[in-house]
């Protein structure tokens, strides 16, 4: 479809008869699926031989307005889809979005695991610091004493920190952006796709629908104004450790990569051919 | 172990593994669990070896969404499991069946609720092969009952979900998974492999969930230019999620129809000595065997008795069972569990003939002695 008024960009990779997109007004999530398209376009893939998987929740709508091969899979589950794609088919170039909830409660094993295979897959989350998409409960990025619709009297649970939790996993590249930080984010998408192995990319949100308004955050320009006021690059802190006290660190965590799981499974294949 | 007459000595595991391979397969995802785990190890053996690929997974859940994703990458796929993990995936096959993703899952059943006898055999995941997961869907299950047709049903088990895209279930148990038997494996030339319809259309004329006359749209993998969207929310023919109450009711009747209305092309049973007989057992998978022995001593007292086996235990074969009632003065269903399939016969048999049940649950096979106790009163 022709669209006079939308960007190159928009109109190459997007599908925009399906626009205008779901989400409330000031939600971080079109910021971080344009930096996923911008990164894609920097990195000059094959559109046919891109596959965008997602799973359940705000997030995981992103896919439908995107003009990729794409999947929208059951809550949790992207990661297990989205192997068997690329487990099959090893040209494709596998991109997971999921949510908070999404990617570290019900689909957390999931998670851990493709870390750990280091299977070639670079994984977006989109972390709200809470389930929109049902109304606002607490996720396991919901710091502790926030308030959401099933914290009413404020979050017991200590929160995940999701970068530590893809690096400890096995994680080969790893880093972490906002939706203010939109030009990093890009960037940290672009080392992630370049990456042969599992990259994980955590983009931080904001929802001043629901994590917003139960917690007195402001309106969505105060929201960003947060992330721009409370985070800082992991090399300005590396440099002046006292810099990153009390503040959210972003950039490139991680990068070392190892052996690839459907090039070492290809090994195996070989044996046999000879 | 093979003879020079071309017959192997294998496991109903093996044979399963074998038939899936000649009908394609060539992406494998699982979980270990017992009664099933030969399946995954030796595909995880002779997958690599023929270019294809096996893969253990976390958990059945990711092992589910796993060859659906192979499948829609374009390779045939399979998972295979108990008890247990085919609860799991329960989730993931309401997933193949509303995307329509062509995949198939064995499940060696074994005794439940729960962890239950992982290695005794049970038939208890009938009502489960239908409606585990949840929301009306369609249901292919197909139940060998030999270790020729483990091989034999396996391929059909492809071939069924390929044609229809809808995932298939092959419902196994545990007798038949370890039991071993000769098998000959056809000849591949005589072997019927049917693949996945292709779109005849370019990419752009292309419309991912336009059904043809068939009610079966047609399939192209990811990565082959025709980009579409997929996903489980209730979707129009173009595939992306829609609001209209109207299209998201067609689709789950339509994916409901495409078996439905094509029974005749998937109905698999084996009548025995079923001519003359007054009394007729139901009876499939393990426990048939039994049946055919308690048949064959019960007819050489002078009964009239006869088997009608299901072997496409989903669908229901209404007609079939229809016409055995229409013959018999009464029925048995003999099953390891406490009356799942008859139900099913009761409600199209019970008004024409008593329906009565023959069951056990505890773990073993039900013997040929306890079947013609229940049917002659210990007379025999």
């Amino acid at each position: 479809m022709e669209c006079t008024n939308c960007s190159e960009i928009t109109q190459k990779y997007y599908r925009v008869d399906k626009l205008p997109h779901i989400w409330c007004p000031g939600c971080g999530h079109g910021t971080l699926m344009n930096t996923v398209v911008r990164a894609i376009d920097k990195a000059g893939l094959n559109k046919d031989e891109v596959v965008i998987v997602s799973g359940i929740g705000c997030s995981s709508r992103a896919p439908g307005y995107m003009d990729f091969n794409t999947l929208h899979t059951t809550h949790g589950r992207a990661l297990a889809f989205a192997t068997g794609i690329k487990m099959a088919n090893p040209k494709l170039h596998v991109i997971v979005i999921m949510g908070d909830g999404d990617s570290s409660a019900i689909g957390g094993n999931h998670l851990i695991h493709a870390a750990r295979r280091n299977i070639d897959i670079t994984t977006i989350v989109f972390n709200n610091n809470i389930y929109g998409m049902t109304g606002g409960q607490y996720s396991p990025t919901t710091p502790q004493g926030d308030f959401a619709t099933t914290a009413p009297f404020g979050n017991i649970d200590t929160p995940f920190d999701l970068c530590s939790l893809a690096q400890g996993a096995g994680a080969t590249y790893v880093g972490r952006a906002t939706a203010y930080h939109a030009v990093l984010m890009q960037k940290l998408v672009e080392k992630g796709l370049a990456n042969k192995g599992f990259s994980f990319i955590e983009g931080l949100s904001l929802c001043p629908t629901y994590y917003g308004r139960k917690n007195k955050k402001g309106n969505a320009f105060k929201m960003h104004e947060f992330l721009k006021d409370n985070c800082i690059d992991i090399k300005a802190v590396e440099k002046n450790p006292e810099k990153g006290e009390n503040k959210i660190l972003i950039g490139e965590f991680y990068n070392k990569p190892k052996t690839e799981y459907t090039e070492a499974y290809q090994v195996i294949i070989d044996k046999f051919q000879k | 172990m093979s003879n020079n007459n071309g017959y192997k000595l294998v496991q109903g595991n093996e044979a399963c593994v074998e038939g899936a391979i000649a009908a394609g397969m060539r992406f494998y995802a699982g979980y270990p669990i017992t009664p099933s785990s030969e399946i995954a190890e030796l595909s995880a053996q002779k997958l690599p070896q023929i270019g294809g690929k096996f893969m253990q997974m976390e958990d059945e859940l990711s092992s589910m969404a796993a060859i659906i994703g192979g499948s829609l990458a374009g390779l045939k796929s399979m998972t295979a499991t108990s008890g247990p993990g085919f609860s799991l995936m329960q989730e993931n096959l309401g997933y193949a069946a509303i995307a329509e993703i062509p995949c198939v899952v064995v499940n060696v059943q074994r005794g439940g609720p729960s962890t239950g006898m992982p290695t005794s055999p049970a038939q208890g995941d009938v009502m489960q092969a239908r409606w585990g997961t949840h929301g009306d869907h369609p249901a292919i299950a197909l139940t060998p009952n030999s270790v020729q047709e483990t091989y034999e049903y396996t391929v059909k088990a492809f071939n069924l979900s390929e044609k229809y895209r809808t995932p298939v279930i092959l419902l196994m148990d545990e007798t038949v998974g370890h039991m071993r038997e000769k098998l000959r494996i056809p000849d591949s030339s005589v072997l019927e492999v049917i693949n996945r319809k292709k779109p005849v259309c370019g990419p752009d004329e292309y419309v991912p969930y336009r059904p043809d006359e068939d009610l079966i749209p047609a399939f192209v993998p990811f990565g082959e230019g025709y980009r579409y969207h997929v996903t489980g929310l209730t979707h129009d023919e173009t595939g992306f999620p829609t609001n209209s109450n109207l299209i998201s009711g067609k689709l789950v009747q339509r994916i409901v129809d495409k078996v439905e209305k094509n029974i005749d092309d998937m109905s698999y049973y084996e009548e025995y000595r079923l001519n003359d007989a007054e009394i007729v057992i139901v009876a499939y998978g393990g426990v048939s065997r039994a049946v055919k022995s308690a048949v064959d001593e019960m007819r050489s007292s002078g009964i009239k008795v006869g088997m009608f086996r299901p072997i496409t235990i989903w669908p229901f074969l209404d007609k079939q069972i229809s016409q055995v009632a229409e013959k018999a003065k009464e029925i048995y269903v003999a099953e390891m569990n406490l009356g799942q399939y008859f139900i099913e016969v009761d409600r199209v048999a019970g008004k024409k003939c008593p329906v009565k049940k023959i069951n056990k649950i505890t773990g073993e096979l039900i013997t040929p002695k306890e079947i013609t106790d229940a049917v002659t009163g210990g007379r025999l």
